[in-house]
């Protein structure tokens, strides 16, 4: 007779070996690392969560103790690859194979495990596709999360960054799989509850906090002229001409320009209303002089930022808040709400081929891409029309009929030619292809398809690739914008004076900016204490933004 | 540090009347141009000091469009450069002859 509840039945026996530590549900922190080799067996799946911000840190800890004799060939499933415990249980060989999303400072450490065939790489994903195959062929058995506090019943209360938490409760739990919290203090009453207790077996106090990193934080101090010019470029030749009014912001610097830019040059510009009144976003902080100048009507935010939580909460009309007052963020909905909902992507990147394809690896750092790959996306299910999804469409491919034409979402690359480390933004061989080849990966990491993106621009111009009808078109476009790099300077000049008459090229000129106008006194804020200022005092930036 | 220097023909005349004009600063990515009004009409020279090695071709490239989008005519343009990038260069350069084109001092 088939077992058909197998999972169950394991399921019951791992509760059975972690009641042995487990006082109610909750687990001294002392006690993780021999409660985790008694409910985790060899060859689990784990997701222990940690994205580009939150991290169960003391979980992360714990997992990275236990002995490697005992759990062993772990495949790990998990958004972000950022403490160095995550790394330390593949070099330690508690886990074997990797499936993530997203590694900013552990970039170089992945590259050397990788290579060192430390790590069986299974992907590289986006946030919403590693969600996905949770509920399809990546089902975490065991998933090691964070939560702000717990009752005894072990509901959760998650607070501002709720972020991946309930996507990884839901394909765990009710797949039979194992689910234990990390909280800062245990309760009577939450404040709200994110997460019902009977979707959790085991939590453990860790007394303090878990970690999170002020990843959307850019001082407006460090913008350079370059970047502001960048910013002005984009908001007079994109986002102006197709009304983008739902729309997300990548992290950077040319996007924080563009935010703090709004209220100042935007307003001369006569945008208020007409660009910018929806954000798929976290809360930037940089955002602030817009928000309070009524630019912004709704934000929906993958997590929160450190330091923004009263400013949330104070202005409950933009953000989405709980019954407590705190932000409720949920990373798979807004990654979802920018591939169907939004109409444009502005990020950045770090290396862009001749066919406009893009990405964040190179040599010797594998950074994941997070979010870019689905926001940066065009969503082929879209059904619900909007104007600059219709000229952007229209632009693509005037030929064809109005009512039966697709859209296209705007995705836009925006860089300054030369990037940190004066390393070339445009490249003629992605970095992401060696990569591939030392591995033998199927697939070369690329972060954004150049298929889907419509419009780069750069200090030099605004390419158009919606405008190019050929593969020698689009290559000049880029050329054409590549400024005084080798991409640049190896320009065919004729063609691209051909591609600025049609519009497929634009310089500041042509847009009627003048580059010497780009000064810092355009922007809203200079500081990190203005955006403190502007934000009434609601904004608490984290101490290393502090430098009064 | 490595010495560069680019005589470059210059028709439209720089305007304004200042003998110089002093822009940006000597600091790692930025550089400080001295604008004089010393050159040949016609002629704009240029002469760089920078802590940058082997980027020659670069700066030809930059100068060379300055004076095709600028008026320059008549301009020695002195350069500091820290390792500022061209887009820097091309600003400050813009930057220096704005500033010699304003009345007063």
């Amino acid at each position: 007779m088939k077992n058909w509840n197998a999972q169950k039945t394991a399921l019951a026996e791992r509760l059975a070996d972690g009641r042995r530590f487990a006082s109610g549900k909750t687990i001294e922190v002392a006690d993780l690392p021999n409660f985790l080799e008694a409910v985790i067996r060899p060859g689990d799946r784990v997701c222990l969560e940690g994205d580009n911000q939150k991290q169960a840190d003391v979980l992360a800890a714990a997992l990275a103790s236990v002995d490697p004799a005992k759990i062993y060939d772990l495949h790990m499933v998990q958004s972000g690859i950022v403490l160095p415990e995550h790394l330390d249980v593949f070099e330690k060989g508690i886990a074997r194979k990797l499936d993530y999303s997203y590694s900013g400072p552990q970039a170089a450490r992945v590259a050397r495990l990788l290579f060192g065939g430390k790590i069986e790489l299974g992907a590289v994903h986006t946030y919403l596709e590693l969600f996905a195959r949770y509920f399809i062929d990546l089902t975490p058995q065991v998933a090691l999360i964070a939560a702000v506090s717990a009752d005894r019943d072990g509901n959760l209360y998650t607070g501002a960054n709720t972020e991946d938490t309930p996507t990884v409760v839901e394909a765990t739990s009710y797949k039979s799989g194992l689910v234990v919290a990390q909280v800062a203090e245990i309760v009577d009453k939450l404040p709200r509850v994110d997460i019902p207790g009977d979707l959790v077996h085991f939590m453990v106090e860790a007394k303090k906090p878990f970690y999170v990193e002020p990843l959307f934080t850019r001082d407006p101090a460090a913008i350079t002229e370059s970047q502001i010019l960048t910013a002005m470029l984009a908001i007079k030749g994109i986002y102006a001409p197709y009304g983008v009014q739902r729309l997300n912001h990548g992290i950077g610097f040319s996007t924080a320009a563009i935010e703090l830019l709004l209220p100042t040059y935007g307003e001369k510009l006569g945008l208020k209303g007409r660009v910018c009144t929806h954000f798929a976003l976290n809360p930037h902080p940089t955002l602030i002089p817009a928000i309070e100048a009524g630019w912004v009507r709704q934000i929906h935010s993958f997590g929160s930022e450190v330091g923004m939580e009263d400013y949330v909460a104070a202005r409950s009309d933009v953000f989405f808040t709980g019954p407590d007052g705190s932000l409720r963020s949920n990373r798979a909905f807004c990654q979802v709400a920018g591939l169907y909902a939004c109409d444009m992507f502005i990020g950045s990147t770090l290396q862009i081929d001749l066919e406009g394809h893009s990405s964040t690896v190179t040599a010797s750092r594998v950074a994941g891409f997070g979010g870019a790959p689905n926001m940066g996306s065009d969503a082929r299910g879209r059904r619900h029309p909007s104007e600059p999804w219709l000229k952007a469409g229209a632009e693509a491919d005037p030929g064809s009929s109005a009512a039966l034409r697709r859209g296209r979402k705007l995705v836009v690359q925006i860089g300054e030619t030369f990037g940190e480390g004066n390393d070339s933004l445009f490249v003629e061989r992605l970095d992401a292809l060696e990569l591939a080849e030392k591995l033998n990966l199927d697939l070369a990491p690329v972060m954004i398809y150049g298929d889907d993106v419509t419009h780069i621009v750069t200090e030099e111009g605004i390419a158009n690739l919606l405008l190019c009808r050929d593969r020698d078109e689009r290559e000049q476009a880029i050329r054409g914008v590549a400024g005084y790099t080798q991409v640049g300077r190896a320009r065919d000049a004729a063609m691209v004076a051909r591609l600025r008459e049609r519009g497929a090229v634009r310089r500041p000129e042509d847009l009627g900016i003048d580059p010497l106008d780009a000064d810092r006194r355009l922007l809203a804020a200079r500081s990190i204490k203005d955006l403190m200022l502007a934000s009434g005092g609601l904004y608490r930036p984290p101490s290393r933004f502090r430098n009064w | 540090m490595e010495n560069l220097s680019f005589t470059l023909k210059a028709p439209a005349a720089a305007g304004g009347a200042r003998p110089r004009a002093i822009v940006g600063v000597v600091a790692s990515g930025n550089l400080e141009v001295l604008a004089e009004r010393i050159s040949p009409a016609g002629a704009c020279t240029v002469e760089i000091a920078t802590s940058a090695h082997g980027f020659g071709a670069v700066w030809q490239a930059v100068v060379t469009d300055f004076v095709a989008r600028r008026a320059a005519g008549g301009l020695r343009l002195s350069i500091n450069d820290g390792g500022a990038r061209p887009d820097t260069v091309a600003l400050r350069l813009a930057q220096a002859v704005r500033l010699i084109e304003e009345p007063g001092a």
